[in-house]
């Protein structure tokens, strides 16, 4: 099994990467990039079941797991959101449950992006961190389904 | 036109929130439809009457309370007069638009409506000018129905006709589209539905900013518009209605200030307006809206309309250039408002870009989901002008579209 580094380690680098960039084009781009990067989500599971309702935009998310860590696939009808995705589960994917339950994600505020992370900006990111974290939570009680 | 600009320029100088930076960029505000800046005059006006003025209406003895009482019923008489209504216990003062909507609804959708009944709307409302209808229907045992839009966004008019019938007791629509900016034909609207003697009520949040409406000579029966999106505070709007039908309509709310007499054998109510107004009212709201028509008056009509017509049609030319947009709503008769989709991007990620840009902008649904889905769109980005904008902010509207563009390509 390889070795997967630590959530903290991963946010770190995440922000070291985006502060490379110093306008906010450059920072944008780079995120319209990582969105359009993400693995997809098979399409059965782009549905009202999976689906994360923004004001804005919708987010389709599948949790997975094998009893002890968790990740996950999403995808979003709006590139910056997609793309937010992208960072958030590249960050938080195949760690163990409990890990994700109290993971410190403040580095998204970090990242100069942070108008979008708002609850009120609806979205529905901040709507999928909270399922994850529910997600995540039921895995670390119960183990897998 | 220099003196054109003179003005302009004035003008611009009356709104300080005009004025700023976003992102580091000069802020162009293009979502007037949402909600419109206050002249100083407003803020003033309000400032003032916190500073100085400060109490409570119709019950006091004292002096302040008094000098209340006569600015909030002045602001109520100027109102009347702005929109051309009869009396000023024609007007009541709610919350806006939307509680204006669901006082008429409650009030008299709740004593006349019975099973089987129909109220008429259309696709193109805004949620608030049909989800009170659907409240106040599902409880009554009656229907509301939709007037079809066409293609370019007008009202169906062969629809209305054809779903205006005995079973009508209601046409609800609105007068300039929120998401489209189309100005419907109201007068064929209340003109039809009086010959089926069937009473109208007109949403007219888009229209007051815009243009001047003089209900009296409409003939419409009901006329509700909000305060802060024609340059007044929020908080704060206005239901017209006519006279012999506030009359027969039940008190929407109870409390204080709508009574006559209160007993525990009955109680009786005030007179109009006093009888749909509950409880201490929104004071600095009236004299803030007194305040932002007295401003309208003052830069004028004829002008705002000619500017507004102008900005419109070099922003409609300017956006057309933009290779993959669309223009959402295309009627002939139209407000400055350009609503639009850019190829398949999603609206989200333009109207970001754009406010990364210093331009604020609407995207979404803009509360018409069932408009949304009628013209097959999960949203659009919408631009609504305002007579203080200019074609340097369109100029720059169309440069950070393009740039939207191929940043998400």
């Amino acid at each position: 099994m390889k070795e997967v580094p630590t959530i903290e380690a991963l946010s770190q680098t995440l922000l070291e990467e985006f502060l490379l960039f110093d306008d906010w084009m450059d920072r944008y781009q780079h995120l319209i990039d990582l969105g359009k990067e993400l693995e997809p989500l098979d399409e059965s599971f782009r549905t009202d079941v999976y689906k994360i309702s923004g004001c804005q935009s919708q987010v389709w998310l599948q949790p997975c797991s094998d009893g002890d860590n968790v990740w996950f696939k999403a995808d979003s009808d709006a590139q910056i959101t997609k793309g937010l995705i992208a960072i958030l589960l590249r960050v938080i994917n195949h760690h163990r449950a409990a890990d994700v339950v109290t993971a410190n994600l403040t580095f998204l505020e970090e990242l100069e992006l942070k108008e979008h992370l708002s609850p009120t900006r609806k979205n529905g990111l901040d709507a999928m961190i909270r399922q994850i974290r529910l997600h995540a939570a039921h895995i670390d009680a119960h183990g897998a389904a | 036109m220099p003196d054109v600009d003179l003005k302009l320029e004035s003008v611009r100088s009356d709104f300080p929130a005009l004025h700023q930076e976003v992102h580091g960029k000069p802020l162009v505000y293009f979502d007037n439809a949402a909600t419109a800046h206050k002249p100083k005059a407003v803020i003033n006006a309000i400032g003032k009457f916190y500073y100085q003025g400060n109490s409570n209406v119709h019950r006091g003895v004292h002096a302040l309370s008094q000098a209340a009482t006569d600015q909030f019923e002045a602001a109520r008489r100027n109102i009347a007069t702005f929109m051309g209504a009869q009396s000023p216990s024609e007007i009541i003062f709610t919350r806006g638009t939307t509680e204006s909507i669901n006082l008429v609804a409650s009030s008299l959708g709740g004593s006349i409506l019975r099973p089987g009944d129909e109220i008429l709307v259309s696709e193109m409302e805004h949620h608030s000018n049909i989800v009170p209808w659907q409240l106040i229907a599902s409880s009554m045992g009656a229907t509301v129905k939709a007037i079809g839009v066409t293609d370019s966004g007008e009202l169906d008019m062969e629809s209305f006709r054809s779903l205006l019938s005995d079973k009508t007791r209601l046409v609800a629509v609105t007068h300039i589209s929120n998401a489209l900016g189309t100005i419907n034909p109201v007068e064929e609207i209340i003109s039809l539905a009086h010959q089926a003697n069937v009473p109208v009520l007109l949403d007219g949040a888009q229209a007051i900013p815009h243009e001047p409406v003089d209900v009296f000579a409409l003939d419409v029966d009901f006329y509700c518009f909000s305060s802060h999106k024609a340059f007044g505070p929020t908080g704060f709007g206005v239901l017209y209605g006519k006279e012999a039908l506030l009359e027969m309509m039940p008190p929407y709310q109870g409390g204080g200030d709508m009574i006559d007499e209160v007993s525990f054998a009955g109680t009786t109510f005030n007179e109009l307006p006093h009888k749909f107004e509950a409880g201490t009212p929104h004071i600095a709201g009236a004299i803030g809206l007194d305040a932002a028509l007295a401003y309208i008056n003052h830069v004028g009509y004829d002008w705002i309309g000619a500017r507004e017509h102008e900005l419109l049609n070099y922003a409609t030319r300017a956006l057309q250039s933009v290779p993959g947009l669309r223009i959402v709503g295309t009627a002939p008769d139209k407000a400055a408002v350009l609503s639009f989709v850019l190829g398949q991007n999603h609206p989200y990620d333009v109207g970001s870009i754009l406010d990364q840009m210093g331009i604020a902008v609407r995207t979404g649904h803009h509360c018409t989901q069932p408009l949304m889905k009628r013209l097959g769109l999960p949203g659009t980005v919408r631009a609504s002008l305002a007579f203080y904008n200019t074609k340097e902010e369109v100029d720059r509207l169309v440069v950070a579209v393009q740039k939207a563009g191929s940043m998400l390509s």
